[in-house]
């Protein structure tokens, strides 16, 4: 196997990981279940792109954000614009005051496109921005706090404020942004209805490749020298600045990085749910995201997709039935699982997996995945170099 | 400041914190393959030379020249990979990672947001971490976790992280602190064998461990050097016993 696949995968404990959560979300649900909670999954998975964000930048980077939701609503914004402009031709759009405006724009004496608005009426230019754009922004948020070696709890609070003051700048300008009602009614992508079910399903498998994707490409960075940097800097700064590392560097990249995962989540949940709207972006949203991560597990890639799922699926049976005690719930659960499990489900998984036979036997050539299989492969090196020198 | 021949050259270094002169005009010269020790009470300063010179503290005035560079306008990382090793006084080790991976992470290539990425891990790589582990007396424990080393253990496995980066001033601050006498022993043995091609600067309060390695003694007292010599002769020196050695 070649260095870089291996990376990726994780060796064998990681392949089979990640083989089972492929099955699980790609035929498992899909076979399961009908296409309206399928619709409901799709839309989970869409917070898990954020989640496995949270694992890299704050379980392993040791950097908390409460803000991820910005980068989320930009990704979603911007697939947004560009189904809007599709669905805002000038025959569709005949009774407004100016045909060819989204419709929201008209209603708000608009009487023609804004300049910012443009790009988005060319797909590869709208796919485009939706990676550079969020990452440009991580960056500068990235560059100012990072290199002024701002850390810790006041870099949580200021992405927070960030957050927050993005969506209140979308809600007030409502004729840019179609305001707190968000962008809605949109129809088609390239002239392909996304709403009906066999296009919810086709968004399902592009979704569940896409967070797949970028499982890998999480697992090839962590597994790198950059990844036991980010560890070693989470642990010890200093040392690793005075070991010859620009430390700001390091961050900024993982911040950008996380930002543009969070973003594809938020491309991919326009497209499924059809529309998007500031509540996605705030304070609240964004937390929620860090509470996926921190139940599925904060050091794990494939638990961050797991915990999402299961919050969103008790989300979604607690709150049909008591509303108003959801967020008292969804409190309880965070404190309890950063009292009881640090780990979360992730953690608890790897405490008790050892117990069961078939599940030993699965995982019995590493007994404790990551530590034990770096010494592997080490050893594995050490006994080559032996050989050769 | 003219150049010199001396690897490291401290002129007239001065810090003030809010009026207080932590270090007062401090000159001082390390040559080549020297084994300084700087010692002196409580507040001397001693750290405080060390941060200045590592780049963690700006000084206020004076010039820091390493090998006829001037430090004191560089940035930390710069000042390390100009070959300026520090070695924190508590042991600053990477916990979560394994002995491998603490030596491995300290090699000096792939320092580069995305040389990291591409770093790979080849016989150059492995053969340095064992060499280094075989020097600091860890190459069997390689795969323990850093967090289950005794206390003298990660002061080693500190020194051999800097030594990964082949540093030719190395600066040491209290390495045997909380040492047994039998790893006090082992640690003079190891400073001895590294000073051979490089100059080391260490800070220590232990006098016995101070016999055994120092070179040349520095003694600073209120931010400003009161002896300086060889052990003996500073030893004897009446300021110095009156001001640290003499209760």
């Amino acid at each position: 196997m070649s260095d870089t696949l291996n990376k990726m995968l994780g060796g064998r404990q990681g392949a089979i990981g990640l083989a089972i959560l492929a099955v699980f979300i790609m035929i498992v649900l899909p076979l399961g279940l009908d296409p309206f909670r399928i619709g409901l999954i799709g839309k989970y998975l869409t917070y898990a792109f954020v989640a496995v964000s949270l694992v890299l930048l704050w379980g392993n980077g040791g950097i908390l954000s409460l803000g991820q939701g910005i980068f989320f609503g930009l990704g979603g914004y911007g697939m947004a614009m560009f189904l809007k402009l599709e669905a805002s031709d000038p025959v569709s759009t005949a009774i407004q005051s100016t045909p060819g405006i989204p419709d929201f724009m008209d209603w708000n004496q608009l009487t023609s496109l804004p300049w910012f608005w443009e790009p988005f009426k060319s797909l590869p230019l709208t796919i485009l921005a939706i990676l550079v754009i969020p990452a440009f922004f991580a960056y500068l948020i990235g560059f100012a706090m990072f290199k002024r070696r701002v850390g810790g709890v006041y870099f949580a609070i200021i992405t927070q404020a960030i957050a927050l003051i993005l969506s209140i700048l979308i809600v007030g300008q409502q004729g840019y942004t179609g305001g707190v009602n968000g962008i809605t009614d949109l129809k088609t992508m390239l002239g392909w209805d996304i709403r009906t079910d066999s296009a919810k399903y086709v968004l399902y498998y592009v979704n569940a490749g896409l967070l797949i994707a970028c499982i890998l490409l999480s697992r090839y960075v962590l597994s790198s020298k950059f990844g036991m940097l980010l560890l070693a800097m989470r642990d010890k700064e200093e040392r690793v600045r005075f070991s010859g590392y620009d430390v700001s560097n390091f961050k900024i990249f993982i911040f950008c990085l996380a930002a543009m995962i969070s973003a594809i989540g938020g491309a991919m949940f326009t497209l499924q749910v059809g529309f998007m709207s500031p509540t996605f972006i705030g304070i609240v949203p964004s937390i929620e995201m860090v509470i996926f991560a921190a139940v599925g597990g904060r050091m794990s890639l494939i638990g961050a997709v797991y915990g999402t799922l299961l919050v969103n699926f008790g989300k979604t049976m607690f709150s049909e039935t008591y509303p108003e005690l959801w967020l008292f719930l969804m409190g309880g659960l965070f404190i309890a699982v950063v009292m009881f499990f640090p780990n979360g489900i992730a953690g608890v998984y790897e405490k008790y997996a050892k117990k069961v036979p078939f599940l030993r036997k699965l995982s019995e050539e590493s007994p404790t995945p990551k530590t034990a299989q770096v010494a592997a492969v080490t050893a594995v090196e050490i006994k080559e170099a032996g050989v050769k020198a | 400041m003219s150049n010199t021949d001396f690897v490291l050259a401290v002129e007239d270094l001065t810090v003030s914190f809010d009026g207080f002169k932590a270090v007062d005009k401090l000159n001082m010269y390390i040559d080549k393959n020297e084994l300084r020790v700087v010692i002196g009470p409580n507040g001397a300063g001693k750290t405080t030379v060390l941060d200045l010179i590592c780049g963690k503290t700006k000084s206020s005035s004076g010039s820091i020249k390493f090998k006829n560079r001037e430090l004191t306008k560089l940035s930390e990382h710069e000042i390390v990979r100009a070959g300026v090793g520090r070695k924190f006084q508590t042991p600053s080790i990477y916990e979560n990672l394994s002995v491998y991976q603490n030596l491995e992470v300290s090699y000096p290539k792939g320092r580069g947001v995305f040389g990291s990425l591409f770093f790979k891990r080849n016989e150059a790589v492995v053969a340095q971490v064992h060499k280094i582990a075989r020097e600091i007396m860890m190459e069997d424990i390689l795969n323990t976790e850093a967090a289950l080393l005794s206390h003298g253990q990660k002061q080693w496995l500190e020194i051999g992280m800097l030594l990964m980066q082949e540093p030719e001033l190395l600066m040491l601050d209290e390495p045997v602190a909380g040492m047994s006498a039998k790893e006090r022993d082992q640690t003079a043995e190891l400073l001895n064998r590294i000073c051979q091609n490089r100059s080391v600067i260490v800070i220590e309060h232990d006098m016995e461990f101070v016999k055994k390695i120092a070179h040349k003694v520095t003694v600073l007292h209120q931010g400003k050097i009161l002896a300086e010599g060889a052990m003996d002769k500073v030893q004897a020196n009446e300021k110095v016993i009156e001001v640290y050695l003499g209760h």
